[in-house]
């Protein structure tokens, strides 16, 4: 008996009770539009935060001066400037597949022809670029000798750009960070928001002897080398949490710490902050997760109930069909191709429900979904499982029937 | 020889005691015969007729219908010999409901797996053959119990079996209708067809040409050649 036949009896025998077969799809569609819902926000929010880890520049590792006890009151981070622009060098040279560039934060007024805007002025090193993957939108970046002499040059972000000069080319203009005449020699990419949502393009860099020397430095800084952080990027393929262990263990040589005491420097792993963010719509998945697989199971028991239901009620046909020729296995696949049809329609209505609450998800929560034809098609093979799973046993019910009882039956 | 029982033994189990259905029966029916086969309820010939349908197998003896030693045949063997071999016809007609006659007819061939053009051909033939052809199209409900009957005739017939093994054919019909489906079955015979019929009605048997009587599982009475009712 070819599978056409078998779904047209089966098509026959849902239409004969089609609010029955209808309530007992009801499990299913629940089940797999919560499948679809859960792959939807759980893709969408891990897309998101790649977007963010690709915008930070991945696998990075933020050092800073840690924190300092004076006199039994313990100050914040940053408190004792801790790290300096060897640490950077010494990092650089000592971990081969790490990638470090200082910097020394602080913030002024920059000022071009009739216009001034107030931003965050950065002394670094050319390294900086590469460690955040941060390319330039025009112009170059600093040259050795550049750095070597402490050179009045400067590259800017795109917002400081916008700010200042507007439609005009700031290429090798003049501007002025705290009176000292800058000229601009290259303009970076936009860069957009940090994980914080500050503006990451709202910056000046300037090779760090220049910044120590001529607009942020202190006499202390000048001497000791100091910088506000040290950003550090593993190269390709490398796990970050093993570095984050060879930049401390190197770090705490250096500074002389002994051991069991606190680091004076705090190291974080940017992907590992981000991941906890992943965690709030994880946690949405997870209880969809919950609901889709219970609804399933549900679904599915309601189908084999209204099967077991269809055979009895059916036992004479049963009887009849196997009086006329029907084989065990005809049997067997007819009541299991009505199940697994049950069970599909109440997949593709999921499917649709499912998408319709996603989309209504992303309207009225404002999360980013990801809809996908493998979370479909994963959803549709569930449902497709459930039916085989569930159908079986009233199918097989149906196929050992003794056709002499079964034509009996009343 | 189309049909050939030896020593047919039935035996089911009822709490501690055993019933013995059929008690060796021995019988031979010749290609072309109509027999009625009688006797009062318990007799064994429900379960005579369920042996020679391949409903039921028996617990001991040799049954062979036509080339095939039935008796040694598994599931799926005796369910082709039930599609190709034999035409059941039920007292309560057995017919699908919900499902237009012809497709009614044509279900037997659905499981032969035969292609589906040359099924509803056959099928509409054979409800013509049946005085049914105006009606292929009418479901169960829409039918009278007679044309329901006669629809079942024609489910028997489509796949032109060796032998119509009819149950109490007229059990649930009128005494007017009685006769037409026994003439329908008399006239088939007449063509060539083997039909064993089961009643307990002497006034159904009369249209046999041959009565075989069944007591406490055994074949009490074999009268042949009998003169046929009209």
């Amino acid at each position: 008996m070819n599978f056409g036949a078998l779904l047209r009896i089966a098509l026959r025998a849902l239409a004969v009770n089609k609010l029955r077969s209808a309530l007992t799809m009801l499990g299913i569609v629940i089940g797999v539009g919560a499948v679809i819902v859960m792959i939807a926000v759980g893709a969408g929010a891990h897309a998101r935060v790649e977007e963010q880890i690709r915008a930070l520049g991945s696998n990075l590792l933020l050092v800073t001066p840690g924190s300092t006890t004076a006199g039994g009151v313990r100050l914040g981070f940053g408190s004792r400037s801790t790290l300096t622009e060897d640490d950077a060098g010494a990092i650089n040279r000592e971990i081969p597949e790490a990638l470090a560039a200082p910097a020394l934060r602080g913030s002024a007024q920059v000022i071009w022809a009739n216009t001034n805007w107030s931003t965050q002025i950065q002394g670094t090193t050319p390294e900086y670029l590469d460690v955040r993957q941060w390319p330039l939108a025009a112009g170059r970046s600093f040259e050795p000798a550049e750095m070597a002499a402490g050179a009045k040059v400067c590259l800017i972000g795109a917002t400081v750009a916008k700010q200042l000069f507007g439609d005009a080319d700031p290429l090798d203009q003049s501007i002025r960070i705290k009176r000292v005449p800058f000229t601009v020699i290259g303009v970076l990419e936009v860069k957009g928001q940090s994980l914080m949502g500050s503006d990451q393009d709202d910056l000046v860099l300037i090779p760090i002897k220049t910044a120590r020397s001529r607009v942020l430095g202190t006499a202390s800084a000048a001497r000791n080398r100091t910088v506000s952080t040290i950003w550090v990027k593993a190269a390709d393929g490398v796990d970050t949490r093993e570095l984050e262990g060879q930049v401390r263990s190197l770090l705490r040589q250096r500074h002389r710490i002994q051991p069991g005491t606190d680091d004076d420097f705090s190291l974080r792993n940017l992907a590992e902050v981000m991941a906890t963010q992943e965690a709030s719509s994880r946690v949405l998945a997870l209880l969809l997760a919950a609901v889709a697989s219970v609804s399933l199971l549900v679904g599915g028991i309601g189908i084999m109930n209204i099967m077991l239901v269809s055979v009895t009620e059916r036992t004479r046909e049963i009887g009849l069909r196997m009086a006329v020729g029907a084989r065990t296995r005809d049997i067997l696949g007819q009541f299991l191709v009505e199940a697994v049809t049950l069970s599909l329609i109440g997949g593709f209505v999921g499917v649709a429900v499912g998408i319709g609450a996603s989309m209504l998800i992303a309207e009225l929560a404002g999360w980013r979904i990801m809809l996908s034809a493998q979370a479909v098609g994963l959803a549709v093979a569930f449902a497709f499982v459930i039916g085989v799973f569930f159908g079986f046993y009233p199918a097989r019910k149906a196929a050992r029937l003794n056709p002499v009882e079964a034509l009996r039956f009343e | 020889m189309l049909i050939r029982t030896r020593d047919l033994v039935k035996t089911y189990r009822m709490g501690d005691s055993e019933i013995r259905a059929l008690d060796r029966v021995s019988v031979d029916i010749d290609k072309g015969e109509f027999v009625a086969v009688m006797g009062p309820s318990g007799s064994g010939k429900s379960t005579f007729m369920h042996v020679l349908g391949c409903l039921d197998r028996p617990t001991s003896g040799q049954y062979a219908l036509g080339e095939k030693r039935v008796s040694e045949l598994g599931g799926d063997e005796l369910a082709a010999v039930r599609n190709r071999s034999i035409g059941f016809v039920f007292q309560q007609f057995n017919l699908l409901p919900r499902t237009p006659a012809i497709e009614n007819v044509e279900l037997p061939l659905v499981y032969a797996g035969i292609e589906r053009k040359f099924r509803l051909e056959k099928s509409k033939a054979m409800l013509e053959r049946v005085g049914l052809g105006e009606r292929a199209h009418h479901h169960p409900a829409q039918l009278s119990g007679g044309q329901q009957q006669r629809v079942a005739i024609a489910r028997a017939l489509v796949t032109e079996p060796l032998l119509i093994l009819a149950d109490e054919p007229t059990g649930a019909l009128d005494s007017r209708t009685s006769l037409e489906i026994m003439g329908l079955l008399q006239e088939l015979n007449r063509q060539g067809m083997t039909v064993v019929l089961v009643t307990h009605e002497p006034d159904i048997a009369r249209f046999a040409r041959r009565i075989l009587g069944f007591r406490d599982g055994r074949v009490v009475q074999d009268d042949r050649n009998r003169a046929l009712a009209a």
